[in-house]
């Protein structure tokens, strides 16, 4: 079976206009999460969705659900953890007691601020996890990117054609990513910042997708009005239904 | 949901629009394969009246496109049924007597409203038509024949003699689609193809004769005939159909052209002849298009005009099968992974 997977678990204030999570504010009509989620359930090869929220917010996300008519057929919520890859965990034990353990599962993960997030996106992450195991989306680096120790000269500059840089969704056979990140140590597993990194740490390789530099996440003021601004400018358009 | 629009905004540049999208309830089609029509290359060139540039654009290119359900809150499909998507939008209530095609307040998508070149189309199951065996490649074209099923269903409403000779002027793809549908909607009619390309008319296998337009006999005659030669062409074609149609004749319009085209109201007049202008198409002729689709001898012969190019999976790609369609004799259709 093939399961979508959105992080929503931060209760990040790092947008500083909001007391509210940033995933549950209002892009439009609705909350950032709902959009995203949206696009999931627009996949019919994807089976179930989870949504990892942290504690505090399972019920205002179930509410979410309620208020904007998701059918909940396909979509349960499990409680987040402590960091990114925690959630993913939680989601992932979600998913087992409900449907068992499979070699054969397939997780996509995604993070719930990133609404504009493609069809393609998702449908090349299934087909990429299917066939080599893991695989991360990603987009060209189009800055150059300086590496610096200290925080005040530069060490290097790696070569910009080589560098890519990451976003979600990231997608894995579930089992084997539940147990690469059981196997690491407590070291490894606190230096982690993206789930992609417990395949390398042991040597698995990933697999690239490519992206879309739309496919933003929304976690500043700034990121929050370049996404309203990608939403003006529309045209009336006669009702099609 | 935000959907991805992907629009013309001026000639040979595109841009995506997000658009947000209620789909509660509603019908979900994504996009799978689209044909380009001359309509869609001449916005893409810039061949229109700057006015009209200005009027229309920006706006999503793109009226003959197949897909694929992914939702539908209508309870009409279930998911992974192939459809048509017909462009036509009609007014609410339908006017009497009037093809929902012509109706005042109608819409057509790719004509000042966004076309099918989107992320995904929310669409009232009623402008879809449902289809199984046809090639997605071949049902990319459907709205194309269902032009030409509609101005054969308009002739036949209005003439008669039909059992007898029928002249298509044009060898392009419309006089090709219009001649595979003549050949199935009115079988007794004898079809003459008269064109300017010797190559292009040996592709009417199965019409009954072809001819070179500068070398017809002199005796030559024919009861009705469809001017599918647009542009320039349509005076010469018109101009042909005149003096060779016999009197009281039906003549059916479909070729566009950007000018006005003279014609001879002398002879015409002289003739009784009864000119129908005809353009797009509506449901019913879409219904009939897929009927007509499903038999795999009507659809094999369609493969022989369509140029499938690489899929398309970026905004470069956009251009790309803009600029292959320029050099492709016939339609050219091609896959939508964007």
């Amino acid at each position: 079976m093939i399961f979508g997977a959105i992080v929503a678990g931060g209760i990040g204030t790092r947008m500083g206009i909001s007391s509210m999570p940033k995933q549950f504010m209002d892009l439009g009509d609705k909350p950032i999460v709902i959009h995203t989620l949206e696009k999931f359930i627009l996949c019919d090869k994807i089976d179930y969705i989870c949504i990892g929220v942290h504690k505090d917010w399972t019920v205002f996300m179930d509410d979410l659900l309620d208020k904007y008519r998701i059918k909940k057929e396909k979509i349960f919520i499990a409680e987040g953890g402590d960091d990114r890859n925690n959630t993913i965990m939680n989601i992932i034990d979600a998913i087992e007691k409900k449907f068992g353990e499979d070699d054969s599962h397939i997780i996509v993960t995604h993070d719930a601020v990133r609404p504009f997030v493609t069809l393609r996106i998702i449908q090349d992450n299934i087909n990429s996890a299917l066939a080599y195991g893991a695989c991360n989306t990603v987009v060209s680096a189009v800055d150059t990117i300086v590496e610096s120790l200290d925080g005040k000269t530069i060490k290097s500059i790696p070569d910009r054609r080589k560098l890519y840089q990451g976003q979600t969704p990231q997608s894995f056979k579930m089992k084997k990513l539940k147990d690469l990140y059981n196997s690491l140590s407590q070291e490894d597993k606190n230096i982690l910042t993206d789930a992609c990194k417990i395949f390398l740490l042991k040597n698995e390789s990933v697999n690239l997708v490519n992206g879309e530099i739309s496919n933003i996440k929304i976690t500043t003021v700034e990121d929050y009005k370049i996404a309203q601004a990608m939403l003006k400018g529309e045209k009336i358009e006669p009702d099609l239904n | 949901m935000f959907n991805y629009i992907y629009q013309l905004v001026s000639p040979g540049m595109f841009s995506v629009k997000y658009s947000y999208e209620d789909f509660d309830g509603k019908l979900v089609v994504r996009p799978r394969y689209m044909a380009i029509c001359h309509a869609d290359q001449r916005y893409y060139m810039g061949q229109r009246d700057a006015k009209i540039l200005r009027k229309k654009l920006p706006m999503a290119l793109i009226h003959e496109c197949c897909g694929e359900v992914v939702y539908d809150g209508t309870s009409t499909y279930k998911p992974g049924q192939k459809v048509v998507l017909i462009p036509n939008v009609p007014p609410d209530e339908p006017i009497k007597g009037v093809y929902e095609n012509y109706g005042k307040g109608s819409h057509f998508l790719s004509s000042g409203y966004d076309g099918f070149m989107r992320e995904f189309v929310v669409i009232n199951p009623d402008r879809t038509v449902p289809f199984n065996r046809i090639s997605m490649d071949v049902a990319a074209i459907c709205e194309f024949v269902s032009v030409g099923v509609h101005a054969i269903k308009r002739l036949m409403e209005i003439s008669n003699r039909l059992s007898g000779r029928i002249g298509i002027w044009g060898d392009g793809s419309l006089a090709y689609t219009v001649c595979c549908c003549l050949r199935r909607l009115i079988p007794k009619a004898k079809v003459c193809v008269i064109g300017k390309n010797l190559a292009k008319l040996s592709q009417f296998a199965f019409a009954d004769f072809t001819y070179i337009v500068d070398d017809l006999p002199e005796d030559f005659e024919v009861d009705h005939a469809f001017e599918c030669a647009g542009g320039e062409g349509s005076f010469y074609a018109i101009d042909d159909i005149i003096n060779y149609i016999n009197p009281q004749g039906t003549v059916m319009l479909m070729g566009v052209s950007e000018n006005k085209i003279p014609i001879n109201t002398r002879n015409l007049m002289e003739k009784g002849l009864v000119f129908v202008g005809s353009s797009r198409s509506g449901r019913e002729d879409f219904l009939t298009a897929v009927n007509l689709m499903e038999d795999e001898k009507f659809e094999k012969r369609l493969c022989n005009i369509i140029f499938q190019d690489e899929a398309v999976a970026n905004i470069n790609d956009i251009h790309r099968v803009f600029k292959t369609d320029l050099n492709t004799p016939f339609k050219t259709v091609f896959e939508w992974s964007i």
